[in-house]
């Protein structure tokens, strides 16, 4: 009887050793993967990263991707402020604060926007307000290239060709369907009681807004502002085919870097300009990341 | 005077008529309860008298003032839900305040008025917490609160006390009943939960599909109930309900008849005057679960009450009674007993029905005969 069961225990330790060991193995195979695709997503961005202090005459011998021999801060005020792009040699400083000119109006306001008729179409919702979500939602999914030749049209109509307040207007619209979304959804789990409640305390739309939904929503706030910094920073398509010359943000300027194509390249200069370039998406992500996934994920207060 | 008074209201939403003319009237400092089960309209029926919901036609008069398109901010109102709504963001004072500041009291008799209902509700030691770091209990209390500071003409409850757990929902019962005798005002009061309205009301407003079918004090609705629907839907157990037949005994006296298991029948002798207001031989006989006990020296031959026996198929103690499940004929029966005079499972139970407290129904109009 004894024996029995200290067979069965064995027979139990043995079970639970290969198991381990299968666990074991799992867990290597899953780190190695994880491991080699950071790697993989990382390595351009250290290679540029690297690029950026290393000479162009060591990059010229040694070739784009080797380890830096030697360690130089040049590249970066010549890229920010010497370096030629399209025939000017300003660095990319102008083209740099064209984007801050852009981003910074285009992302409040279209935020701003977004949760007004966020709040509209999901608290008070009117004969209609399903039609009017539905044709917004349509902005989501409608490619921007799409709207390149109206907006052209438009904006010369309006005087603002190829200037960065065209854009701005351009951001705004565009991002509307998006901010409004991400607004409405996240009002739509804010329970009507507390509007009911809010009509009877004697509060109006405005004051509904300012004081019950404003409040509620640092979240959502933190994840449109991310999302609309990031997309309209990065984007670049509206800014090289409706601006030209010394109005495009930087995005479209970074693009006439391979262009300029009479000059010897400087990888040196050109990797400092690329990371000025990249550096307030990255910088937004790096400080504001955690509270994006957070948004995300959470749900209104109960 | 009246506080409150619905004349012949409807709602429809879409083809789907919500209410089906209703009337109510509220005098001042009545509690009424609106009572029901899900989906009969008494929450519609607070919403529109709050003004959160449309008429689609009829009257609402608060005092004497036709309410029906005015704003809920301008109906001199207070309400309290079933889920408190308390502001998140905001403290609990912030929360009382809120009302105030919107309507423009003056900071000096918001801090006055705060500071008397905190009190009154026992509230002061969270005044600077969040709804959040409140228990239940602490956040009705504050939702009641809120209600309060407005010193309203018409008090408003979306069934306050149904996200609370059994013990509590008891205490804030006897709160709101205290409270309500403190303060004296007018409350709509509404629930699923009879016994809330019975322990609650000063009169009882019974809704179902949309009307109300009997509206009166809870000893009359309890007692006297109009219909088959409020007789089963007030008292748990529920009333018990047998399909008999009335004939007269021997000596003419009026009687109702019901089969019994093994081909008997059950004559049970009825009251004066009750038979001659039935319109057809076939009743629906209501008894009571409690109007059912052990038949015994003091009450078998007691004016008014019948004797029978049936046979004890169930027994379910509580503590404080026994319930039995008797049979009567092929017919379940639910009797409610005192533990020391109860039943034993298998046991042919000798009874006694009081029949002075029994009531009649119309099989063809379910109303109370």
């Amino acid at each position: 009887m004894a024996d029995a069961v200290l067979g069965a225990t064995v027979v139990e330790d043995r079970e639970a050793a290969v198991a381990s060991r299968r666990r074991l193995i799992s867990r290597i195979v899953i780190y190695g993967l994880l491991g080699l695709i950071s790697v993989v997503y990382i390595v351009p961005l250290l290679v540029v990263v690297l690029n950026s202090f290393r000479t162009n005459a060591e990059i010229g011998a040694m070739g784009l991707i080797s380890l830096p021999q030697s360690f130089r801060l040049d590249a970066w005020p010549q890229a920010w402020s010497d370096f030629c792009i399209g025939g000017q040699c300003n660095g990319v400083a102008r083209y740099f604060w064209n984007s801050v000119a852009m981003v910074v109006p285009a992302t409040i306001i279209s935020t701003a926007l977004g949760a007004i008729n966020g709040y509209i179409l999901s608290k008070w919702k009117f004969p209609g307000s399903e039609i009017v979500f539905g044709c917004m939602l349509l902005g989501v999914f409608m490619p921007g290239q799409i709207a390149l030749l109206p907006w052209a049209f438009l904006l010369g109509k309006l005087g603002l060709a190829n200037s960065v307040y065209g854009l701005v207007l351009v951001h705004c619209i565009q991002g509307l369907s998006f901010t409004t979304l991400f607004f409405r959804n996240y009002y739509v789990s804010i329970p009507d009681d507390l509007l009911k409640a809010a009509r009877i305390d004697g509060a109006g739309f405005w004051r509904i807004f300012w004081k019950i939904m404003i409040p509620l929503s640092p979240p959502i706030i933190i994840v449109t502002v991310i999302w609309q910094f990031t997309g309209i920073w990065n984007e670049y398509l509206f800014g090289v085919v409706l601006n030209s010359g010394s109005n495009q943000p930087i995005t479209s300027a970074l693009v006439a870097l391979s262009m300029s194509g009479t000059t010897v390249r400087t990888y040196d200069v050109m990797s400092a300009a690329v990371l000025i370039g990249a550096l307030p998406p990255l910088l937004v992500y790096f400080f504001g990341g955690k509270y994006f996934v957070r948004g995300l994920t959470q749900g209104a207060i109960k | 005077m009246a506080s409150l008074t619905i004349r012949n209201l409807r709602k429809s939403f879409g083809v789907v008529e919500v209410l089906k003319g209703v009337d109510l009237e509220a005098n001042t400092g009545e509690f009424i309860a609106l009572v029901g089960p899900s989906g009969c309209g008494k929450s519609t029926l607070l919403a529109m008298i709050a003004g959160l919901e449309t008429v689609t036609s009829g009257e609402i008069y608060i005092g004497d003032r036709l309410v029906n398109s005015v704003q809920p901010k301008d109906r001199d109102i207070a309400m309290v839900f079933q889920s408190y709504a308390l502001y998140p963001t905001m403290s609990v004072k912030e929360n009382m305040a809120f009302g105030m500041e919107s309507r423009g009291v003056p900071k000096a008799e918001q801090e006055k008025t705060i500071a008397r209902v905190a009190a009154l509700l026992q509230i002061e030691p969270f005044l600077k917490r969040k709804p959040g770091q409140l228990s239940g209990g602490q956040r009705q209390r504050v939702a009641m609160g809120r209600a309060l500071v407005r010193d309203p003409a018409l008090f408003l409850f979306d069934e306050p006390l149904s996200n609370l757990d059994a013990k509590l929902r008891v205490d804030m019962r006897t709160e709101i009943k205290k409270l309500h005798q403190r303060i004296g005002k007018t409350t709509i009061y509404v629930t699923h939960d009879q016994v809330e309205a019975m322990t609650l009301a000063s009169r009882i407003a019974v809704m179902h599909q949309g009307e109300v079918q009997q509206f009166a004090d809870p000893d009359t609705v309890y007692n006297r109930p109009a219909n088959t629907f409020v007789a089963g839907f007030m008292g748990s157990p529920s009333m018990n309900f047998i399909d008999a037949e009335i004939t007269s005994t021997g000596g003419g006296a009026p009687a109702v008849n019901f089969p019994l298991s093994g081909g008997g029948v059950a004559s049970l002798p009825l009251h004066n005057g009750v038979a001659d207001r039935a319109q057809s031989k076939k009743v629906i006989l209501g008894i009571r679960p409690e109007h059912l006990s052990r038949q015994s020296a003091s009450n078998s031959g007691k004016q008014g009450f019948a004797t029978m026996s049936a046979l004890v198929e169930v027994v379910e103690p509580t503590g404080a009674e026994t319930m039995a499940v008797l049979k009567f004929g092929d017919r379940e029966v639910v009797g409610r007993f005192s533990p020391d005079e109860a039943p034993k499972t298998g046991e042919n139970m000798p009874l006694a029905v009081d029949m002075t407290r029994a009531c009649l129904f119309d099989p063809a109009t379910t109303r109370l005969i």
